[in-house]
């Protein structure tokens, strides 16, 4: 009976449970992301210098989150940084710092991509009138820059919640690792349990991340006119 | 009376190439001198050099008796120095007002009130006054030009330079930027103005300086210089745009 595994949802603090584990990850997700964002345009402005010694080291860094697999990051962080360099660091933590560093540099690199595509006659008239760096960016640039960002941003910010799945490799405590033990506790007695525990995942996720996907889209729109 | 500005064998270099080669130019307070020239000969450059947004490599700049090429203060510099370029260089994110209003407050430190009466002043003059709280995205061409030129004008400079301003604009356009430059130049600002605009240069303009390939080659008062240009180039110059 493919209905008998909905019980278990509604059963004891089942579902208490897995909310729980959305939160966990979603508080995760969220911390890395606020860090991303404010780290992000600092390098990402950085990163429009023209040096290429400066260029070079953030370039690099953000290739590295590119080529190299989120999973592996998390695993090298997780295994192989404690053991050797003699730190304790929760799977929580490691969480945090991998999602930061690739939120970051993926960031930057939005943040970048927005300030030079703004035309040069924007730095120049901005030169022209006297104004500092600071002010140029604080009154010129950025909000110019921020337009441009907001939409990737978004997508990103929804990719950094979808990929949080993989954070129960390294045994974060998230939504699809209690998932897996509600199936583990009562697959003999309801088989069809993992399709509903599953879906419900499927339907936390289609929420949190459609509405997001919606928003860029639509700001996208209004703002390419 | 000392020039406001002397430019004394100034040179300019984009990696080999020499783009300007011992430029010569005296302005006296209150002149306003045309330079005119085919495209590349370095005029645009030229205007750069002079509000330090291009570094030079030779000779020098005394703008009110400082040379600008050992200057540490170009910020200072910059605000008795306008410049208004080609592009609408108008701040998209800003209403009309906020442009004006950015560097006198920001840089200048100056009250707000004071800043919005004298912007508001200006705009009357440029007949734009009902526009203080549009977006650069809702006006014309021209109308972000008048903006511009406003909005360096209320800064209080000495002196402006005029990078072909009208040079991207539609036809009908042009007039009403130009009438602004030549209000201006009644009422005795210096000013250096690059532009392809013949009539205006000749109508406008105290001094006329022909450039070519780095060099100027004549300098002469507007009216002698088209009624008579001295050197070949201008003639050949002069025919071509008569068409």
């Amino acid at each position: 009976m493919l209905n008998s595994g909905v019980s278990v949802l509604f059963e004891g603090i089942n579902f208490m449970r897995l909310l729980e584990g959305l939160f966990h990850t979603l508080r995760i997700a969220l911390i890395a992301i606020v860090i991303s964002i404010v780290m992000g345009i600092m390098i990402g402005m950085i990163r429009t210098s023209k040096n290429k010694f400066v260029q070079f080291p953030f370039k690099l860094y953000l290739e590295l989150f590119r080529i190299i697999p989120i999973l592996v990051w998390l695993f090298v962080i997780y295994y192989i940084v404690p053991v050797n360099f003699n730190v304790e660091l929760s799977a929580d933590m490691v969480a945090l710092i991998v999602f930061s560093l690739w939120g970051t540099a993926e960031l930057s690199d939005i943040v970048r991509g927005a300030i030079i595509s703004l035309p040069k006659h924007q730095v120049e008239s901005s030169i022209a009138l006297g104004l500092s760096k600071f002010q140029m960016y604080r009154y010129v640039l950025l909000p110019q820059a921020a337009k441009r960002s907001i939409p990737p941003m978004i997508n990103l910010i929804t990719r950094m919640i979808k990929t949080t799945a993989l954070l129960t490799m390294i045994g974060v405590v998230e939504v699809i690792k209690v998932g897996q033990q509600i199936i583990q506790l009562y697959n003999t007695q309801h088989p069809t349990v993992a399709f509903w525990i599953y879906g419900i995942i499927f339907f936390f996720y289609f929420c949190i991340c459609f509405p997001l996907s919606r928003i860029s889209r639509r700001l996208e729109r209004k703002w390419a006119a | 009376m000392a020039p406001i500005l002397e430019i004394n064998g100034l040179v300019k270099k984009f990696g080999d190439r020499v783009v300007l080669d011992g430029i010569d130019l005296h302005v006296e307070q209150g002149k306003v001198i045309a330079i005119l020239g085919p495209s590349g000969c370095g005029k645009s450059t030229f205007l750069r050099c002079i509000n330090g947004l291009e570094e030079v490599q030779g000779g020098e700049i005394i703008f009110e008796g400082e040379d600008l090429t050992k200057t540490s203060k170009w910020r200072e510099v910059r605000q008795k120095i306008g410049m208004v370029f080609q592009s609408y260089d108008l701040f998209p994110n800003m209403t009309v007002m906020e442009n004006i209003l950015l560097s006198p407050i920001k840089v200048q430190k100056r009250k707000r009130e004071e800043v919005e009466l004298q912007a508001l002043e200006l705009l009357e003059r440029v007949g734009l006054a009902d526009r203080a709280n549009a977006y650069p995205r809702e006006l014309s061409g021209g109308q972000k030009q008048r903006i511009a030129i406003v909005r360096a004008l209320c800064t209080n400079p000495k002196m402006m330079l005029f990078d072909e301003v009208t040079a991207s604009l539609d036809p009908e356009m042009v007039r009403e930027v130009l009438e602004v430059i030549a209000q201006l130049a009644k009422q005795g600002m210096t000013m250096l103005i690059v532009t392809h605009e013949m009539n205006f240069a000749e109508l406008v303009a105290d001094e006329v300086v022909f450039m070519d390939k780095g060099k100027i080659h004549e300098k002469a008062p507007a009216k002698e210089f088209f009624a008579n240009p001295q050197t070949q180039r201008a003639q050949q110059f002069i025919n071509i745009l008569k068409f």
